[in-house]
Parts: structure tokens; sequence; C-alpha cells
């Protein structure tokens, strides 16, 4: 029983944890959420224009969209961020006077994801029927326009699932800014965590940092399995009796990623 | 059917290859205003090629496109596919966009409509082909007729002068490929200029003004359907009628 109390005491001491809870909500958490958010919406912009590279007709493009993916995919994010941070940090400092390390840490975040988001993306449109875009082509709309009004909404749509997943990743992949070397106020959840871990001795800290990440992903998680039966099952209702003509697709481009 | 604004269309000499597979050697085919050419042949002899040739979603090596007498080879290519409607095999509607949208949407993103008057003259289309009251549900809930409908009204809300058919009928099931004859057929009485690649020998004998026999990216035979099928001249011919008939 004492390990027991001992294993408890070590991870759920309720003074530490409750004496974490403020600054968790206060800076924590709006920390943490910027890192994701700006990161997810720069990653999702630039994960497009990779993918529509990827499938350009020009090589040129092909090739730069390829060689992108397979580093940024290829490597440790941790040492992504570090190299960035580490690296562009002082320049950025000594340019712009901003001491942050927010802006390179979101900088390196955008990159990581926007490989995997490019690779979501790209699967997507592939997986729409080469028909659709000759149809839309044939009524007299150009290249571009069929892409952007037919054929990309359509692959978008198709692989959501994966794409909340990858947002989800980048919630917990922004705990890695801390190695960075962050102020009191910069500070996101790890870090919080992590300092009070630190200060009393006690593990309670990350448990309390780990609630606040289970209580973003948890529900993200549920969400895209709620999608993806929407997906499935076409849009809800029971006027489908028919099996839209591409299910089959769509669940090859999320496999390929889930 | 109403009478339809539509134009002749002709392809000169037309030559395409892709690498060393030569997939049109020198295509002749006019079609005068108001008629209807069928085209027949084996499979992989270049019959949908060219129909895709003909509107430049294919752009041809050699030869030259004339619509209403005139080369379009050197027009920008998305404003000659305007003028040409063309119905696929697969249907290709939009599965993400209603019935109603999927007719309505080049109306407003090309002919610029106001939603309203786009919406309306959707529903006009599909009324003729009578679907109307399908409008606002997906396609995927259509039958497969209903769905080549629903692109036939598609193609013709853009007003086109000539209308391409590639094997329009070859994904249905046999008890609804005689209604979207029948439409084709009455499309081609009210004055539609028509190309129609088809492997229904009925609708190339009954309803053609022009039949166009070709085999490996030539025209082998050309002319009257009671000429074609009742005194084809070259054993290709006779060989490929005996296969279907």
């Amino acid at each position: 029983m004492d390990y027991l109390n001992k294993l408890g005491e070590t991870f759920f001491n309720w003074k530490v944890i409750g004496e974490v809870l403020p600054s968790m909500f206060a800076v924590g958490l709006p920390n943490t959420l910027v890192l994701a958010v700006v990161s997810g919406i720069i990653g999702t912009a630039l994960g497009m224009v990779l993918a529509l590279m990827g499938i350009a007709r020009n090589p040129v493009a092909r090739w730069i969209a390829r060689i992108y993916t397979d580093v940024f995919r290829g490597l440790p994010a941790i040492l992504t961020i570090l190299v960035i941070g580490l690296g562009f940090g002082p320049i950025v400092r000594e340019m712009t006077g901003v001491t942050s390390p927010y802006p390179m840490g979101i900088a390196a975040l955008s990159l990581i994801s926007s490989a995997y988001i490019g690779e979501i993306f790209r699967s997507g449109i592939q997986s729409v029927d080469k028909g659709q875009l000759e149809a839309s082509r044939a009524l007299g709309f150009g290249y571009g326009p069929s892409m952007r009004l037919i054929v990309v909404p359509q692959g978008v749509r198709r692989v959501l699932p994966a794409l909340v997943n990858q947002f989800i990743a980048l919630i917990k992949e922004s705990s890695l800014v801390f190695t960075l070397g962050l102020l009191a106020s910069e500070r996101e959840l790890f870090q919080i965590g992590q300092d009070a871990a630190a200060r009393s001795g006690n593990l309670s800290g990350y448990v309390a940092a780990g609630i606040f990440y289970l209580a973003m992903t948890i529900p993200l998680t549920h969400f895209v399995n709620w999608i993806d039966a929407r997906l499935r099952t076409g849009r809800a209702q029971s006027r489908a009796e028919k099996k839209e003509p591409d299910d089959a697709a769509a669940v090859v481009g999320k496999g390929a990623h889930v | 059917m109403t009478h339809f604004a539509s134009g002749s269309l002709e392809a000169k000499d037309v030559h395409l290859a892709f690498g060393s597979n030569k997939v049109l050697r020198g295509i002749d085919l006019k079609v005068a205003a108001g008629t209807t050419a069928s085209v027949i042949g084996p499979s992989g002899s270049g019959k949908s090629t060219l129909l895709r040739v003909m509107n430049r979603l294919i752009e041809p090596d050699a030869g030259d496109i004339l619509l209403d007498g005139k080369s379009v080879l050197k027009d920008n290519p998305d404003e000659l596919r305007r003028r040409i409607g063309m119905v696929f095999q697969q249907f290709n509607l939009f599965p993400h966009k209603s019935v109603g949208e999927n007719v309505a949407f080049a109306l407003r993103k090309l002919r610029k409509l106001p939603k309203e008057q786009a919406r309306a003259e959707a529903l006009e289309q599909l009324d003729l082909v009578g679907l109307r009251h399908k409008a606002d549900v997906r396609p995927a809930t259509l039958s497969g007729g209903q769905q080549q409908r629903v692109a036939i009204a598609r193609a013709l809300a853009m007003k086109p002068e000539v209308m391409f058919f590639d094997e329009a009928t070859s994904a249905l099931d046999p008890e609804l490929v005689k209604g979207i004859l029948a439409l084709m057929a009455d499309l081609a009485k009210g004055g539609m200029t028509m190309v129609v690649v088809t492997h229904e020998m009925g609708f190339s004998r009954n309803v053609s003004d022009n039949v166009t026999f070709m085999d490996a990216g030539v025209v082998v035979e050309s002319g009257p359907p009671e000429q074609v099928f009742s005194d084809p001249r070259t054993d290709r011919l006779k060989g490929f009628l005996s296969d279907v008939l």
C-alpha cells in the first residue's frame, strides 16, 4: 500500500495541481493554442501549395514539393524546431528586435505540419476521379478554375479526418517549443507542467498538463470519427439508397494516412 | 424539343500521337449544321479521342478543327468548349453538388448569370429531361439513366452549338438505355448538331444522318447509314458489323 500511496502522491498531488491550474489557464493554454492554431493555419495553406505543386505538370515544381516533403517528414520534430529556432532566432532578433521564440517556433511547426498536410491533400486530390476534371473542362472551365472549384473541394472533403489527425499531432508537438527557452509569460502547457514538477519535486505538474492536452485532443479524435462516419454514410439522412461513387476512393485516400 | 442554334463542325486531317502510339492518323469528319453524325468502331479505334481532340480537351498534333466554317485552333480553348456540350459514359456529375447546382454551376460561373436566374434556367433544362423534381437531391441518389439525363441537361444549359456524346449509354443498365437514346433522338430531331460515339447500332442506323466507321486511328468508311450498314465496302467494316450485329 505504501507504494500505491507513493505513486498517488507522485502523480496526483492535488496541492501541486491546484497551484499550477491558474497559470495553466491564464498562460499555458492560450500559448499552446496560439502555437497550434497559427501553425495549423499556415501549415494548411502551405500544405495546399505543396499538394498543388506535387501534382503540377511542371516537373521542377513537383521535385521541389517532393524534396521538401521528404526532408520535413523525415526529420524528428525536435531537431527541426531546435535548428530553426536556434539558427534563425538570433538573426530575426537582430533584424526585428523580437526576442520571443514564438515566431521561429511557429515557423518550424508550420514547416513540419505542411509536409504532412501537403501529402494528405495531394492524396485526396488525386483520389478524385479524372472524369471530374474532364467534365468541368468540357463545360468551359480552365484547368485552374476546374481544380479550384470542382476537384480540390472534393479531394479536401475526403481527407478531412486525416487533416484533423494532423491538427491533433500539432497540438502535441507544440510542446517541443519549450526547447527554445521560454520567458515566464511565454510558457505553454508543457513548460508550466515541467516548471511545477521541478519546483515541487513531484510529477503532478506533468499530469495537470497532460489533462489539458487530453481535454483538447480527445474531443478532436471523436470529431474525426464523427466526420468519418458522416462521409461514409453520405451526409447524414437516409436519402442515399445508393453508395456514392466516390466512397471507395475516399476510404483508400484516408487509409493511406490514418 | 426546342430548336437549337447549332453550327457545323469539321475535322480536317487530324493527327495525334501519345509518344510512339499514333492514336489518330489523319481523320476527316464533316458534320453539317443540324445533323447527327455517329462514329462507330472497335474499342481503341480512337473514337473517344477524336471527340476530345475536336473540343480540344486534347490538342491535336496536326490538322484543323472548324466550327461554323472557322478554324478554332487559335481560339481560347475554354471558350471553344463552352460552345460544345459533352456527355460522358460515366456521367461525371459533380457528386458534392445538388442536381440543380450541377446544371446551374457553369451558368453562374461562366455565363455569369445571377443566382436566381441560373437556378431558373437550370430548372427549365431539368424540366426538359423530366427531372425538375430532383433538383435538390444529390446525383448519387439517382439511377444511372437519371444521372445521364442530368448530364445532358447540364451540357444543354450552356446553349451549345454542337453536342458530343461519348458512349453515353454504355454504362447504363439495359432497361435504361432506351430512354437516353430517345432523348438523344429528340435532340437530333430538334436540329442539334451532334457527334455520337456509340456502340448502339440501332441508334446509329435510325437516327444519324451520317455514319463514320473508325479503326486503328483512321476513318475506314463513312456515309449515310443505309449505305454503311447495308452495303459495307471494306472487309474491316464487314467484320465489325458481323461481330456487333
